[in-house]
């Protein structure tokens, strides 16, 4: 045993994060990670990497007690964490990336100055280990974001780590790219190497993985080797009841009646873009990231400036597209980052409630009516179901994620959309609001409003939608209707057309 | 919005200064026979000395992505506190080492203000932008101080033809270019003003980087200070005042972004502090009127910021729309 997370407690403020998790790591193996966002799998890896202390319990590192007290502990005890946001400047270069606190010095006249060609050798040798043949003095400004991925693993792999963990590595990354990944990580394998592998990615998981550790509510539901499963009893395990259920039906049909048509929508390498959405429909956008679903939508919306394209709704031609004029005519958008576009993070909830409606709740001269909108706000955040202390004085930033989101719901269900825009609304919340917000986007298209909803989740759309598109590099690879869902093909439509690129 | 892909506009825009550089070098060749003159260019030298320090500083902070308004405040100081010594009768030297002090004290407080007590850099410095200046005007009675000639006699000596101030100048932008491309320090200073976060993440002391950054734009305020006094014979009660600006717009001028994490002193803010200063010189050259000196150097200043603001604008852009810019 490389090393032992004994009875592992955490435990943030009243919230118990992980319920007494018991688990090994061996040399020379992939441990899979696997669980629905709020499993607790990034707490876990955030204490093995000494970001967070531990509440309760003991680590073992090859038989002795492990209790780093800063990601610099975890480093010199051998441990190397690989964070979905890449951690590098590319205002520097590789080199100095890499070396940015260990830089090799060199004295000259008795003063400490960079080492630059023994910076330049060590880098080389990291860079053809990962497979990257670019100079060390490249800066990383220049590199596209596969090659960024394996700087950030020549980063790691340059501390002489006996653990590596990857955090979601794939993600942005096309398959082509995630294979190169898999060799690299199979042949660290073989040096003896531990890995921890999170992804939620299962087919990832299943093809590189010895062992897979399932993580619910905290708590180890299962761990056992890779083969013992598969895709379908994972699912099962990680969500705790089958998806059916899970995802809430709907009966409506749409009403075949055009509400927001786009047409010729281009900028940068996105589109050009047809689509349209009818009333009562809820329209799903998949593909992987930087497949330009959310750049699409902001330019939809007026966020960001498009090149060219038309958008008529209701059959009328929309022009100088922005954010006030759509809320008027009852377009209602929550981003894809709540905590910085979302909501007014320091403010009460009361006032992230109101804040999209304000104009309408007005007495003589203009003033707002706070009596009114105050009713009303804090009956629509009760009717999402929001679970707060006080609303009118508790601020946002004490919820809890899935909280949040429900608050920025109810900000623009109290605008009473006829098309609500949904970019990833249950990115990073636990499968309780998850459930209840399916509940809400289906009661919405009921009572006749129209639903974009761009999501990564693949079963989600699934479960949701009357129409998937499938977005690839800026453009549509191809739409599905309802009773062509499936799996595999809407998968392969995200991946098309990126195979053959090279790293 | 098809022009911000333009190669043409696109170069011009990422050479701007030394665009600006060579409009301003021609327009005055043409109307001053003298400008181009050898005596001129060590004039041009000497003038921007003072200036060139204090940007050389103000270029460590600005790469942190912070700004110290205090640099002019602390030349003044160390004007009053030097010339008082000196008048006083204390030796050279001993008022050299009092004012560096203060200059470090007044960096050290600065970065100390931002570092432990998170305010924002620009707060921090306009209060002791103000503490600076009042302690001066406090200690100088608002009276103007004549000096002894023995602090003018450093401004004129020369080695080998060379002003002490030009070298001065020289030795300072030197360093600090060394500081910034050849030890870890300089690497961090960039890192740090890409992301503080990121940087705390990599395992960056990043109070210490801030703290030092702060403390050696403060000692170079104050050697800029004692270079400037050294021709100037005398300090008023206006000495130094809007310094801070004219370091700022230098750096600036020179490519280093108020967003931080991007600039040099070498060639960078060297080329702006030359340029601000070939423009007063050129100015005095054709006889312009002294009046509109302010509305010119406004003006470039306008541009050059307006330009870096575009600059970042149109990244972001291009950014969004996944082009990523070689």
């Amino acid at each position: 045993m490389l090393l032992e997370f004994k009875d592992i407690h955490k435990s943030f403020g009243e919230v118990a994060v992980l319920k007494g998790i018991r688990l090994a790591l061996e040399t020379g193996s992939v441990l899979g990670l696997v669980g629905e966002n709020g499993a607790g799998k990034s707490t876990l890896m955030n204490i093995l990497g000494g970001i967070v202390p531990l509440s309760s319990g003991k680590m073992e590192l090859s038989g002795k007690v492990y209790s780093p007290d800063s990601p610099n502990d975890a480093q010199t005890n051998g441990i190397a964490f690989i964070h979905q946001e890449l951690n590098l400047f590319p205002n520097l270069s590789i080199a100095e990336n890499l070396f940015i606190v260990n830089f090799p010095k060199k004295k000259v006249m008795g003063c400490h100055f960079l080492d630059r060609k023994t910076a330049r050798e060590k880098t080389e040798k990291i860079l053809s280990q990962v497979g990257l043949d670019v100079s060390p003095n490249m800066p990383v400004a220049n590199l596209t974001a596969a090659q960024r991925q394996m700087v950030e693993i020549a980063k790691a792999l340059s501390t002489n780590p006996k653990i590596v963990i990857f955090d979601e590595p794939t993600t942005s990354l096309t398959r082509h790219e995630a294979q190169k990944l898999f060799n690299l990580i199979r042949s660290l394998k073989n040096e003896g190497l531990a890995i921890v592998f999170i992804s939620h990615n299962l087919d990832d998981v299943m093809q590189l993985t010895d062992h897979i550790a399932v993580l619910r509510d905290g708590e180890l539901i299962a761990h056992d080797e890779t083969t013992s499963y598969t895709i379908p009893t994972l699912v099962n395990l990680m969500i705790g009841r089958d998806m059916g259920d899970f995802i809430p039906r709907r009966d409506t049909v749409t009403s075949g009646e055009t509400c927001l048509e786009v047409s010729g929508l281009k900028a940068g390498y996105i589109g050009p873009l047809d689509f349209s959405i009818e009333k009562g429909e809820v329209l799903g956008f998949y593909g992987l990231v930087g497949a330009g679903r959310s750049e699409m939508i902001r330019m939809v919306y007026g966020l960001d400036p498009m090149e060219m394209g038309t958008l008529r709704w209701n059959g009328r031609k929309m022009h100088n597209l922005n954010p006030v004029k759509w809320i008027k005519q009852g377009v209602a958008f929550l981003t894809e980052n709540r905590q910085d576009e979302g909501l007014m993070i320091d403010q009460t909830i009361a006032k992230n409630v109101q804040l999209a409606v304000l104009p309408r709740y007005t007495k003589s001269l203009n003033r707002v009516d706070y009596k009114e909108v105050g009713k009303r706000s804090r009956a629509q955040a009760d009717a999402v179901n929001t679970k707060y202390q006080n609303f009118t004085t508790q601020v946002v930033s004490t919820l809890s994620g899935g909280n949040q989101q429900k608050v920025v719901l109810a900000k623009w269900l109290l605008t009473k959309p006829e098309l609500l825009i949904l970019d990833e609304p249950t990115k990073g919340i636990d499968i309780g609001a998850k459930h209840e917000i399916y509940t809400l986007i289906n009661a919405l298209v009921k009572s006749g409003s129209s639903t974009v909803l761009i999501s990564s989740e693949i079963e989600e759309l699934l479960g949701l939608c009357d129409r998937i598109i499938v977005m690839s590099e800026g453009r549509i690879s191809r739409e599905f209707k309802k009773e062509e869902f499936e799996r595999s093909a809407i998968l392969e439509a995200a991946l098309h057309h990126t195979e053959e690129e090279v790293l | 919005m098809k022009w911000i892909t333009n190669k043409t506009v696109q170069s011009l825009l990422h050479h701007s200064t030394f665009v600006l550089f060579a409009i301003v070098l021609t327009v005055f060749g043409l109307l001053s026979q003298s400008f181009f003159s050898f005596q001129n260019l060590i004039n041009v030298l000497t003038q921007a000395s003072s200036l060139g320090i204090i940007a050389t500083g103000m270029t460590f902070v600005l790469l942190t992505a912070g700004i110290d308004l205090s640099v002019g405040s602390i030349m003044f100081l160390a004007g009053v506190i030097s010339s008082k010594m000196v008048v006083a009768g204390f030796p050279l030297w001993m008022a050299f080492s009092v004012v560096l002090a203060v200059g470090i004290l007044f960096g050290l407080m600065n970065g100390f203000l931002v570092v432990r007590a998170k305010i924002v850099p620009f707060i921090v410095t306009l209060a002791t932008f103000y503490m600076g200046r009042g302690l001066g005007l406090f200690l100088s009675e608002t009276r103007a101080i004549n000096l002894p000639d023995s602090f003018l006699k450093i401004g004129s000596t020369q080695f080998f033809g060379i002003p002490f101030p030009i070298i001065a100048f020289v030795c300072v932008v030197v360093i600090g270019h060394l500081l910034l491309t050849k030890t870890v320090f300089g690497k961090q200073v960039y890192a740090v003003g890409h992301s503080t976060l990121k940087s705390k993440k990599a395992g960056i002391k990043v109070n210490g980087i801030l703290l030092k950054a702060y403390l050696i734009c403060g000692l170079c305020a104050s050697i800029g200070g004692l270079v400037a006094i050294s021709q100037l014979g005398a300090v008023s009660p206006t000495f130094g005042l809007q310094s801070e600006f004219m370091a700022i717009a230098a750096a600036v001028l020179g490519g280093t972004s108020l967003f931080g994490g991007k600039g040099t002193v070498f060639p960078g803010t060297l080329v702006g502090v030359l340029l601000v200063q070939c423009i007063q010189n050129g100015l005095v050259m054709v006889n312009a009127d002294p009046y509109l000196y302010p509305l010119i150097t406004g003006g470039v200043i306008f541009l050059v910021v307006l330009i870096d603001s575009l600059r970042h604008l149109q990244q972001q852009k291009l950014k969004r729309w996944g082009i990523h810019q070689k």
